[in-house]
């Protein structure tokens, strides 16, 4: 019955709860919903409807800049009058209701930084509700804000026709009135339960156990009890507590038997000798509504959300920073600096007809805002062979260079993404990446054995460059193989066709104008893997003999020629 | 103005508490960067020991543009927003009165509102390098200069720079991990007993802080005499020739780079005896706080997986042996 993955009987009506929830109790931030298009509508909707009357809700674009989500000068209206406009910001105009944060994945960390800011310590009380648009797993809301949401919702496994009832329906709540939080006791059963629950679910940050509470008492009060009772315990650990969690506690084979404490804790064992029934049953809620994704990442040994590297860098002309470039018209604001001498430079020919008294007077088209260059950031992509026939000897030496080679890559704030192909494809093991932390680990989690899919691996090391040099950086290709060719495109084990596969990725590599260069890593250095090479435009390093430093020399030079 | 979660109130997490403490004993001390996961309680520490300090003159505190001020006001904290810009770092010309009125006008930035204060950085690995770059260089002198635009005001800045971040998702330079005085890690506890008293604590506040203050207020007072004492006392505090042996010895034999950590490590361990009211420094507390002051200055080797405190901490035992066998 603890089957975990096939998730709550109905996500869409955990949605809205979820979201009548927020509204009783603001303190739970709201709720990210991944997926689900117009479904999310009925949601929002049954936000507003229980909201007190007039209360308002807000949308959030993501290219926000500061002055309108946090309030400024504003700009044109100070020029025009020539005194001082202040203007509000979203998150003020929100007191009391809420915000709409649509394709919430693409918010930048700097913005998702400010709304978290102003959920920790702000004026004004607000709820978020972040639609995720993401379709990768790495594709999520920054890690800032979505951490201080109670909530997070997969709608992607719904369908519409799965909304139940109408949406009047939906939408009419429980009027509850004007509430707060310290008129349901909380129990020290429901404490324990859901911090025990926490802990077995490996979820470390403290806020998720004080959302659950909050969540549970919430509940207790939507249906008009005084008292947290179980049911409201279990909604609350299904609802907060499971899509946060990071691994599933080993389960014994009688569904009677307590969890059994997690191998990484001492101490302690006198208060966990007699559990009670209660954990069990909220740990068994949480753990049948583990999202099949969260499944995935746990058993890919990468539970532990973690944020894209969003470094800078991914634009080359940029308005904040880097060499300067000169100046263009433009509005100042979200971190474009005016540039002022410039500026009055365009407002002077304009004087005297504009004139009237001694003041300079400056339009909005006389503002010049200041450009800037900066340098692409470089990625390099390491394509490991991790077959069985290089597996044996020079796995481990390939292994090493990387190292290496990401320990330069972290001193120069350049990324690394590592690629292994194996078995009858290729797999991405690493996005592009700064965490030399991450790195070391999925590279030491690398398994060989199986054929060579040389053709996948090129392929996927081509796929993962182009979208690097869309993103403004500047790719550079490492492929450690011994050429030899087995698995073909499609999988099939043909030698012939499996050659001829990975002429073709490599000649498209060579299309694509995508740097590399390919190490030979095979004992004996053979014709065929240099003519791959040649095929792709790439640096032949043939290294047969060489450790770990001597490729990482080699493949170092190679790169900078 | 919300209420700040007391400092004592914090449950476990004693090596973050004793680098705030050493911190505030010796703001020169150069910062504390803290490692670690979310909802850790790092922010919490940080604003409740601000909170717990006492009121500073206003002439020490805040923007300082060479007039006079009068009377105390609360220890400034700021929160330094991930992507800040310069221009709200630093600070720079004030546009509406530049526009408006046609008055050249400093409009001071963060630098100028932490001084004297603590000035917070969630997440810094993912701060642009150059902003980094900037602050640990006013940090270290105290002092903010601004040439830009055509202004030239330089102003007091002296704050307590604390940093966090998730080594997870992205490292920091080594040259700037470096200049932060000491690091910590902290972890959630995987105690149930201990994870129950942060989520009973976490709520009452959350519930009653006012109520849930007034219990705290006895041992809140207890921890500010400490440290009042131990500010008081730090610079009578002597450290024998034998101890700071010790820590030159220590910090060759784990390889820290620069003399920085030599420094940090010998006032880090006088403001921690000041702390415990001894009038000297002793090798137990050169022992306690040399994790915290070398950790993030040893030189990696990125093959090897050995953590820096382990590192340190078999160190410092080798060095007891050679004692005991000399």
């Amino acid at each position: 019955m603890t089957e975990p993955g096939d998730g709550s009987p109905d996500p869409i009506a955990d949605a809205i709860l979820a979201a009548r929830l927020c509204a009783i109790d603001p303190g739970l931030g709201g709720l990210i919903l991944r997926g689900g298009g117009d479904m999310r509508d009925a949601v929002i909707a049954a936000l507003r409807a229980s909201l007190p009357d007039g209360a308002p809700i807000r949308r959030i674009p993501a290219h926000i800049d500061d002055e309108r989500l946090l309030g400024g000068i504003d700009l044109t209206a100070t020029l025009a009058l020539g005194r001082p406009v202040a203007s509000t910001g979203v998150l003020a105009e929100a007191d009391g209701g809420a915000v709409v944060v649509p394709m919430a994945e693409r918010l930048s960390d700097a913005t998702a930084g400010r709304i978290a800011a102003a959920i920790d310590g702000g004026d004004s009380r607000f709820l978020v509700v972040a639609l995720d648009d993401g379709v990768e797993p790495d594709e999520r809301p920054p890690v800032a804000m979505g951490e201080r949401l109670a909530f997070w919702i997969d709608l992607t496994m719904c369908h519409p026709g799965l909304v139940p009832g109408s949406t009047e329906q939906l939408a009419k709540p429980a009027q509850v009135g004007r509430w707060t939080p310290e008129q349901v006791r909380g129990d020290e059963e429901a404490v324990n339960a859901l911090a025990a629950t926490a802990l077995a679910l490996g979820i470390d940050s403290a806020r998720a156990p004080v959302f659950a509470l909050r969540a549970a008492r919430a509940s207790a009060r939507i249906a008009g009890r005084d008292v947290i009772d179980e049911e409201d315990i279990t909604l609350a650990a299904r609802l907060v507590l499971a899509p946060r969690a990071t691994r599933v506690p080993p389960q014994e084979a009688q569904p009677e038997a307590p969890p059994p404490p997690p191998p990484d804790t001492d101490g302690g064992e006198d208060e966990r000798s007699e559990p009670a029934p209660l954990e069990d049953i909220v740990l068994a809620a949480a753990l049948a509504a583990l999202p099949k994704d969260v499944l995935a990442r746990i058993a890919a040994g990468r539970g532990r959300q973690t944020t894209r590297a969003q470094g800078a860098g991914e634009r080359r002309k940029s308005p904040t920073r880097g060499r300067p470039m000169g100046t263009r018209a433009g509005i100042p604001g979200g971190g474009v600096r005016l540039s002022l001498i410039d500026t009055l430079r365009a407002a002077a020919p304009w004087q005297k007809l504009r004139s009237g008294t001694a003041r300079v007077k400056v339009r909005r088209d006389d503002l010049r805002i200041r450009r800037f260059e900066t340098r692409a950031e470089a990625v390099t992509i390491f394509a490991v062979d991790a077959s069985g026939s290089s597996a044996l000897a020079r796995l481990a030496e390939a292994k090493g260079a990387v190292e290496l080679l990401l320990a330069e890559a972290y001193v120069k704030r350049a990324q690394v993404a590592l690629i292994a192909f194996r078995g009858t494809g290729a797999e991405l093991l690493l996005p592009p990446t700064r965490s030399l932390a991450r790195a070391r680990r999925s590279l030491a989690e690398l398994p060989g054995g199986g054929g060579t899919p040389l053709a996948s691996g090129l392929t996927a090391a081509r796929e993962l460059a182009e979208l690097a040099k869309a993103r403004g950086r500047t790719p550079f290709v490492v492929i450690l193989t011994d050429g030899r060719a087995n698995i073909a495109a499609d999988g099939s084990a043909v030698r012939k066709v499996a050659e001829a596969d990975a002429t073709a990725a490599a000649k498209a590599m060579r299309a694509a104008g995508i740097a590399a260069a390919f190490v030979d890593i095979s004992p004996r250095a053979r014709p065929e893997a240099a003519a791959l090479a040649a095929a792709m435009a790439a640096r032949y390093l043939p290294l047969p003999r060489a450790d770990a430093a001597a490729m990482h020399a080699a493949v170092r030079q190679a790169q900078q020629a | 103005m919300r209420m700040s979660f007391p400092f004592s109130a914090i449950v476990g997490q004693d090596e973050m508490k004793l680098a705030l403490l050493i911190a505030a004993v010796d703001p020169r001390i150069g910062g504390v960067m803290v490692f670690g996961d979310r909802g850790t309680g790092k922010s919490t520490a940080v604003r409740a020991l601000a909170a717990l300090l006492p009121p500073v003159p206003a002439e020490q505190a805040g923007y300082q543009d060479g007039s006079p001020r009068k009377g105390t006001v609360p220890v400034p904290f700021v929160d330094l927003p991930l992507g800040a810009t310069e221009d709200r770092v630093v600070g720079a010309l004030d546009l509406e009165r530049a526009l408006g009125a046609g008055i050249k006008a400093f409009e001071p930035g963060l630098l100028a509102r932490a001084n004297g204060g603590f000035l917070y950085i969630d997440e810094v690995n993912l701060l642009e390098d150059h902003i980094v770059d900037l602050l640990l260089d006013v940090a270290a002198s105290g002092e903010n200069v601004v040439e830009r635009e055509g202004l030239s005001v330089r102003h007091p800045a002296r704050f307590v720079l604390i940093g966090s971040g998730n080594p997870e998702e992205g490292e920091l330079r080594p040259q700037l991990l470096d200049r932060f005085g000491l690091s910590v890690e902290v972890r959630t506890p995987q105690d149930l007993a201990q994870r129950v008293e942060i989520l009973k604590r976490c709520d009452r506040f959350e519930r009653e802080p006012e109520a849930f203050a007034e219990t705290w207020r006895r041992a809140e007072r207890k921890t500010l005499k400490r440290i009042a004492a131990a500010r008081a006392a730090v610079a009578g505090v002597t450290v024998p020739d034998a101890v700071l042996m010790l820590a030159s010895r220590l910090c060759m034999v784990v390889g820290a780079d620069g003399l920085r950590g030599e420094l940090t490590l010998m006032r880090s361990a006088r403001a921690l005896a000041a702390l415990d009211g001894a009038g000297e420094v002793a090798a137990q507390h050169i022992t306690r706080v040399a994790p915290l002051a070398l950790r993030h200055r040893l030189r990696r080797n990125v093959l090897d997986e050995t953590g820096s405190t382990a590192r340190i901490e078999r160190a410092l035992l080798d060095l007891a042996k050679k004692d005991l066998a000399a």
